[in-house]
C-alpha cells in the first residue's frame, strides 16, 4: 500500500541515499579490473601451453592456377578469412564474384628444402584434409622441423631396420645420439671451456709479469713455468678435442632417410635430431606425455636458431640470478637508509626535500637509470675496478663492460625507494609504547632498535622487497644497456672458481620476450614462443613473490597483535 | 639501609609548608625528592614549581584532572621526557641525594634504576621468558642458569609465575590483558630497581585483573618505592600511603592518603574528590 502511494521520485532519492548505487558502481569496478586481469592471463596461458601440444599433421594437396598438384604436409595453425580485393592485390587470381576467401596458414616445415616454414594456402587450393598415422614429425636442432615419412634407419651406410621395426629402432637410436650430443655439449661447455679460461689466466699472468716490470731470473723462472703450463694445457686440449671427436663420429653414424610428402627423399643425421613423433598416431597418453616432455625441455633447455627454438633456460637462471643480487644489494641499502631518516635524522626542511626525492625517485622513468647505470656503474666505477685490479686484461674489459653485478646494481637503485617508503611506514606504525619500554628498561636507543624496532618492522621490510622484486623482474629497458644480451655464451653461476661470475652477461626473461618477439627472422615461429616465455615470466615473478609473501606471513605471525 | 627503611614516616600538620604543601618526611626515608621543577612544552608550563618529597618503599599516588601534569611529572622520574624534543626542565629531582638532570648522570644508567610500567601493556614480541630477561640481556647476563632463575623470582614476585610457567616459550601476545601488565611489571622487577613508577596501570584492564594488579602493588611496596598515577580515586584511596592532588600543573595538596580523603585542608582537593570538580 505504503509503496504504491510513494512517488518513483523520493524511492529513487531513497535508493541514492542507501548507497546502492555506489556499492553497485564500485563493485562493477572491482569486476572489470578482475576480468582484465584475468583475460590477461588465460590469453598467455593458452597461447603459451598450447605450442607444446602435439597437434595433428594434415597432409593434402594443392593445386596452383592449371599446374599439376603437389602433395604437401603439416600442422595447420590458424585460419582467416578476409576479403578477396586483398588477396588480388597481393597478385593473386580471384574469380570476380567472389567476395570474401579463407585462407590457411600450415607449417609445412622442411626449411631446408623449400626456404619457408610457413606458407599461406587459399582454401580453394587445397584438396581433402588426411590425417595419416605414420606422418612424422621431426624436431631437428638447425633447419627447423621436418614433416613426412620415415622410411629407414642407416648405419654405417647399411640399413638396419625398415617396415615395422623402424619406428622402435628409430627412438632407441634417438635417445642414444641425444646422450652423445649431451656429452658432447657437456664437453664444450665445460672441459674446453675451462681449458681456455686457463690459457687465458696464463697469457694473463704473464701479461701481469711484463707491467710489473719484473726482470732477470725471476722473468726466465716465471716464464719458464708459464710455457710449462700452456703445454700442459695444450696436450690437455688436444686429448679433450680427441675425445670429442670420437663422439661425433659415433654420432653421426646413424641416419634417418625419411620422405617428404611430396616424394623427395631426405637423409638426417641422428644427432640432428632432438625428438622425433607420429602425432596423429598418439593415444590421450601419449600426447601428455609428449606435451610434459616439450615443456620441460623448454624450461630447462638452451635457446637455438636464433632463438626462435629450444628452451629459455639461461634466461630464467640469468632472471633469477638477477633478482637474488637485486634483493641482496637493495635489502641493507635501503633498511639503513630509511632507519636513518625515520630514528635518527633531524626532523627539519632539508629532511623533507630528501624525503620528497627519494618518493620522486620511484617515478623516474626506468630507462634513465638504464642510462645512469651505464655512464657511471659500467663506465666510471667498472672502467676504474679494470685499472686497478684488472690491468693486465686491458684494453678488453673485465668489469668495465655491462654485465650481471651492474644490472642488479642497476635494479637495486630503481628499486630503492620502494624499500624505503615500506621500511619507513613499517617503522612509523611501532606504537611509541613499545620503544617506551625498551627504554625504560635501560635500553640505549640503538638498542631499542636493534632488539625491538628492527625486528617488528621485518614485515613491511619485505613488503617492500617484495614490490622491488615484482618490479626489478619485469624490468625490460635499463638492462639492455646494463648487462642483458640476447645470447649469453655461459651462465653466470658455474662450477669454476668464483662460482658466481658478477661480470658475465646474462640473459632475461622480459628481454627475450623483447628479443623473440620483435628482433626474430622468423616471426610465425617465434610468436608461441613470445607467450610462452611470457607466462614464464609471469609465473616465475608469481613463484618469487609467494615466497616472500610466505616468509613475510611467518614474520607476522611472530609478531602478531601488533596491528591491533 | 634496614634501619633507615623501617620507621614509618612520621607526619604531622605543624610540618606543613602551606605554600608548597610538601610533606615532610624524615630525611633518611626519602627517596626522591623535587625541588622547584618547571616543565615547558615549548612555550606552554606544564609543571609550576613543583616540590615534593617520595618516601622510601611507600605507595604514593598522584591524582588530578586530565592534563595536570601528573604523568608529565611522574615521567621526569626517569627521565622519560627526554624523548620529547620540545620539553625543557628547570629544577632538580634527587634520587638518594643526587640530581637525575646532572651532566653526568647517563640516562639508560638511570633509567635501570628507576622502572616504569605504562599505562596500556606493552610486551615486547618476544617469547614471556624473553620478556622478562629483557633487561639483564641488555646488563649483557647471558648465563642460562642466571637468567632462569631471575626470570622464575621476577614473576613469582608479580604474581604470574603460576599462570605461565609451563608457557614460558610462547609469545607474550598470547597473555590476557592483566596478565600482559604483570608481565610487564616482571620485567620492570627483574632488572631489580629501587623506584617502580606506574602510569594508569590499570585504566585498560578489567575489574578482576585490576584487583589482581593492586594486589601485587600491595607486596611490592615492600621491596620498593612505588609512584602510581590513577584517574581512579577509590584505588588511590586502596593502594597508597601517600596521595598527591594535582591540577593545572601545580601540587595542589600532598598528604597521607587517609588524611587527604577524609580530611582534606583544600577547597580545591575536597571538590575533586567529592565529584564536584569542574
Amino acid at each position: 500500500m505504503d509503496q504504491t502511494a510513494m512517488s518513483s521520485r523520493t524511492s529513487m532519492r531513497q535508493w541514492f541515499k542507501s548507497g546502492d548505487p555506489w556499492i553497485w558502481m564500485i563493485g562493477g569496478g572491482l569486476a572489470i579490473s578482475l576480468i582484465m586481469v584475468v583475460g590477461l592471463l588465460l590469453l598467455i596461458a593458452v597461447r603459451g601451453f598450447g605450442h607444446f601440444w602435439p597437434s595433428p599433421i594434415m597432409a593434402t594437396t594443392v593445386t596452383v592456377e592449371e599446374a599439376a598438384s603437389e602433395s604437401i604436409m603439416g600442422i595447420l595453425v590458424r585460419s582467416e578469412t578476409l576479403p578477396a580485393q586483398r588477396i588480388r592485390e597481393a597478385g593473386q587470381s580471384i574469380p570476380e564474384d567472389q567476395l570474401l576467401v579463407t585462407r590457411h596458414l600450415i607449417k609445412v616445415g622442411n626449411r631446408d628444402l623449400t626456404g619457408r616454414d610457413f606458407v599461406w594456402y587459399l582454401d580453394s587450393a587445397l584438396g581433402e584434409m588426411r590425417y595419416p598415422e605414420a606422418a612424422l614429425r621431426i624436431e631437428r636442432r638447425e633447419w627447423g622441423n621436418f614433416y613426412g615419412f620415415a622410411s629407414a634407419l642407416e648405419r654405417d651406410g647399411e640399413v638396419v631396420a625398415r617396415g615395422e621395426a623402424l619406428w622402435p629402432e628409430l627412438q632407441q637410436a634417438i635417445d642414444r645420439a641425444n646422450e652423445l650430443h649431451q656429452r658432447i655439449q657437456s664437453l664444450e661447455r665445460a672441459e674446453i671451456g675451462s681449458i681456455n679460461r686457463q690459457m687465458e689466466k696464463v697469457r694473463l699472468e704473464g701479461r701481469a709479469l711484463e707491467l710489473k716490470g719484473v726482470s732477470g731470473a725471476e722473468l726466465e723462472a716465471s716464464e719458464a713455468d708459464l710455457a710449462a703450463r700452456q703445454t700442459e694445457l695444450e696436450r690437455r686440449f688436444e686429448d679433450v678435442q680427441a675425445e670429442r671427436r670420437d663422439l661425433l663420429d659415433q654420432s653421426e653414424r646413424d641416419v634417418l632417410i625419411a620422405e617428404t610428402a611430396s616424394g623427395r627423399v631426405v637423409r638426417i643425421e641422428l644427432n640432428n635430431i632432438v625428438m622425433a613423433s607420429r602425432n596423429n598416431a598418439m593415444g590421450l597418453f601419449g600426447k601428455l606425455g609428449f606435451y610434459a616432455h616439450r615443456i620441460g625441455d623448454f624450461l630447462s633447455g638452451y635457446p637455438r636458431e636464433a632463438n626462435t627454438e629450444g628452451g629459455i633456460f639461461p634466461a630464467i637462471f640469468g632472471t633469477v640470478t638477477m633478482v637474488l643480487i637485486m634483493s641482496v644489494l637493495v635489502t641493507p641499502f635501503g633498511v639503513l637508509a630509511a632507519i636513518y631518516l625515520r630514528e635518527y635524522a633531524r626532523q627539519g626542511t632539508i629532511l623533507k626535500l630528501i624525503r620528497v626525492s627519494v618518493y620522486n625517485l620511484a617515478g623516474v622513468p626506468s630507462i634513465v637509470f638504464g642510462v645512469f647505470g651505464l655512464g657511471f656503474f659500467v663506465y666510471l666505477l667498472g672502467g676504474s675496478i679494470d685499472e686497478l685490479f684488472y690491468p693486465e686484461r686491458l684494453p678488453a674489459p673485465t668489469f668495465g663492460t655491462p654485465g650481471l653485478f651492474w644490472a642488479s646494481l642497476t635494479l637495486a637503485l630503481l628499486t630503492l625507494p620502494v624499500v624505503i617508503v615500506s621500511t619507513e611506514e613499517g617503522l612509523a606504525r611501532i606504537p611509541r609504547t613499545i620503544r617506551e619500554g625498551s627504554l625504560a628498561l635501560g635500553a640505549t636507543k640503538w638498542e631499542t632498535l636493534w632488539k625491538v624496532v628492527v625486528p617488528l618492522s621485518a614485515p613491511a621490510m619485505m613488503t617492500g622487497l617484495i614490490l622491488a622484486v615484482a618490479r626489478a623482474a619485469g624490468e625490460v629497458a635499463p638492462l639492455m644497456l646494463v648487462g642483458v644480451v640476447k645470447l649469453a655464451p655461459s651462465l653466470p653461476v658455474d662450477g669454476e672458481f668464483p662460482y658466481v661470475h658478477l661480470e658475465r652477461k646474462i640473459m632475461h626473461l622480459g628481454f627475450h620476450i623483447y628479443d623473440v618477439g620483435f628482433q626474430s627472422p622468423n616471426v610465425e615461429a617465434a610468436r608461441p614462443l613470445v607467450y610462452a616465455t611470457a607466462l614464464t615470466l609471469v609465473l616465475l615473478i608469481l613463484i618469487l613473490n609467494l615466497s616472500a609473501i610466505a616468509i613475510r606471513n611467518r614474520l607476522r605471525e611472530k609478531y602478531r597483535a601488533e596491528g591491533e | 639501609m634496614n634501619d633507615q627503611a623501617t620507621p614509618a614516616p612520621t607526619v604531622s600538620s605543624e610540618m606543613f609548608d602551606n605554600d608548597r604543601q610538601a610533606l615532610e618526611i624524615s630525611r633518611e626515608t626519602v627517596s626522591i625528592e623535587v625541588r622547584d621543577l618547571d616543565l615547558y612544552y615549548a612555550n606552554d608550563q606544564a609543571l609550576k614549581n613543583v616540590n615534593l618529597k617520595i618516601a622510601h618503599n611507600r605507595v604514593t599516588a598522584f591524582i588530578g584532572p586530565s592534563g595536570c601534569g601528573k604523568s608529565t611529572l611522574l615521567r621526569c622520574f626517569n627521565r622519560m621526557n627526554d624523548l620529547i624534543d620540545i620539553c625543557r626542565i628547570e629544577g632538580e629531582i634527587l634520587i638518594d641525594g643526587k640530581n637525575i638532570y646532572a651532566k653526568d648522570v647517563d640516562v639508560a644508567e638511570h633509567r635501570r634504576r628507576v622502572g616504569m610500567v605504562f599505562q596500556k601493556p606493552n610486551p615486547f614480541p618476544k617469547s614471556i621468558f624473553e620478556n622478562v630477561a629483557y633487561g639483564l640481556r641488555l646488563q649483557g647476563v647471558n648465563d642460562k642458569r642466571k637468567l632462569a632463575e631471575v626470570v622464575e623470582r621476577a614473576l613469582r614476585a608479580a604474581a604470574l609465575w603460576d599462570e605461565v610457567k609451563d608457557r614460558l616459550d610462547d609469545n607474550a601476545f598470547g597473555l590476557s590483558g592483566g596478565q600482559q601488565q604483570r608481565l610487564v611489571i616482571a620485567r620492570a622487577i627483574a632488572i631489580e630497581p629501587e623506584v617502580i613508577l606506574l602510569d594508569e596501570p590499570c585504566s585498560a584492564l578489567d575489574p578482576i585483573s585490576t584487583a589482581k594488579v593492586e594486589e601485587l602493588i600491595a607486596e611490592l611496596k615492600n621491596d620498593y618505592t612505588i609512584v602510581i598515577v590513577t584517574h581512579n580515586m577509590q584505588q588511590a584511596a586502596r593502594v597508597s600511603d601517600f596521595t598527591a592532588y594535582m591540577y593545572m600543573g601545580e601540587m595542589i595538596e600532598f598528604d597521607d592518603t587517609a588524611r587527604l580523603f577524609t580530611n582534606p585542608r583544600r577547597k580545591a582537593t575536597e571538590d575533586y574528590i567529592t565529584g564536584r570538580y569542574g
